[in-house]
């Protein structure tokens, strides 16, 4: 677990979080490689199954990065996301995992540094929480 | 349509816990516009399955598949090629899709993933209203188009009861008067007189009280 480094997805709106991390490059401001960008038209693109699939094909933390509220180019793709990242964590709650596994952040285009912060928080947040329950529980089968 | 509602996963997670080879169906009529039971809904119970069986170190086989509608003999008739190599069938569809499967294939299990609630319209983007009882001998064209056996909670045919409080229900204030609504209907369609008229007691038997219905279109059968 010292050495734990998770693997994280993260699906950015191309019209906020995706070119904010392009703003934090541009300023070299530095977030974990931890990150793996998925860039998607919108935030509301982003489906639960999107979410789950991620988690059930081995990622330790999944976050939707969208526009600030209101500020959404499709009018309300990130209210949408956040519903259903919010339904993601209520499921993976009833399932006995970890439901901070699952995040929505906002920020916008310009917000190198917040995108910068927001990689490194959530990164910070899975190492707390350990590999994916997926992985563990298939090596405690295996150790038994 | 009918709506319908996705059990506790942990219900759905017992019924299947001896099994480790499953066939989940969805439905793609009724529970697919209600998000109840669709192919996407199929897709997201077959991930949170997938996800418990994980933790647990288990493997689980899902095989993932969306009929026409699950009512219907002839749909069901797809799954004849999948069924033996599964230990039992999940089905995502109503009570009516549920039975059609273990009626065709009575060796295999069938377990429900959905709670069937009742018959509905889209009132706005996920939500639905009950809006027919199916009672077998409609009064819509009497009532204004508002129906008194769906909407009003006592099923009461002749006005209001001395529950209704500003115009809402009595058993929620979040449940319109039915009658309160027929009313108001009635006159803007200045109808008043017939609220005056008198509906005789209901015979209950089309709509269920008389056993099982079936109905039978002899130039169709």
């Amino acid at each position: 677990m010292e050495h734990f480094e998770p693997e994280i997805v993260a699906f950015c709106c191309h019209y906020c979080a995706y070119t904010a991390a392009d703003m934090a490059g541009s300023k070299r401001i530095s977030y974990p490689s931890n990150v793996k960008i998925i860039r998607v038209p919108c935030s509301g693109k982003v489906d639960a199954i999107h979410l789950m699939k991620a988690l059930e094909k081995g990622a330790d933390g999944v976050y939707v990065a969208g526009c600030l509220a209101g500020d959404c180019h499709f009018k309300n793709g990130n209210v949408r996301a956040e519903a259903r990242v919010n339904r993601v964590r209520k499921l993976l709650t009833e399932l006995g995992w970890e439901p901070e596994r699952v995040a929505m952040y906002n920020m916008s285009a310009g917000m190198g540094e917040a995108f910068a912060q927001v990689a490194k928080e959530f990164t910070e947040t899975i190492k707390k929480l350990g590999p994916n329950p997926g992985r563990t529980g298939a090596v405690d089968k295996a150790a038994s | 349509m009918i709506t319908a509602e996705q059990k506790p996963i942990q219900e759905i997670i017992q019924y299947i816990a001896p099994y480790s080879k499953i066939l989940l169906v969805g439905c793609n009529e009724c529970v697919t516009v209600c998000a109840a039971g669709g192919r996407k809904e199929v897709g997201l119970l077959a991930s949170a399955l997938h996800l418990n069986h994980l933790k647990q170190g288990k493997n689980i086989d899902i095989r993932e598949i969306t009929l026409e509608r699950q009512c219907d003999p002839e749909y069901v008739e797809e799954l004849a090629p999948y069924i033996d190599g599964v230990d039992a069938v999940v089905s995502m569809a109503c009570g009516c899709g549920v039975q059609t499967i273990a009626a065709r294939f009575k060796k295999t299990p069938v377990f429900p993933a959905v709670n069937t609630r009742f018959m509905g319209a889209s009132v706005s983007q996920g939500v639905w209203s009950e809006r027919c009882k199916g009672c077998g001998d409609c009064v819509l064209g009497i009532t204004g188009g508002i129906c008194p056996v769906a909407r009003c909670s006592k099923h009461l045919f002749n006005g209001p009861c001395g529950g209704t409080s500003n115009g809402q229900c009595e058993v929620s204030p979040d449940i319109d008067c039915a009658w309160r609504l027929i009313w108001e209907r009635l006159k803007e369609l200045g109808m008043e007189s017939r609220y005056e008229e008198l509906m005789e007691a209901k015979d209950w038997r089309p709509g269920g009280a008389g056993g099982p219905g079936t109905i039978i279109r002899e130039d169709l059968a």
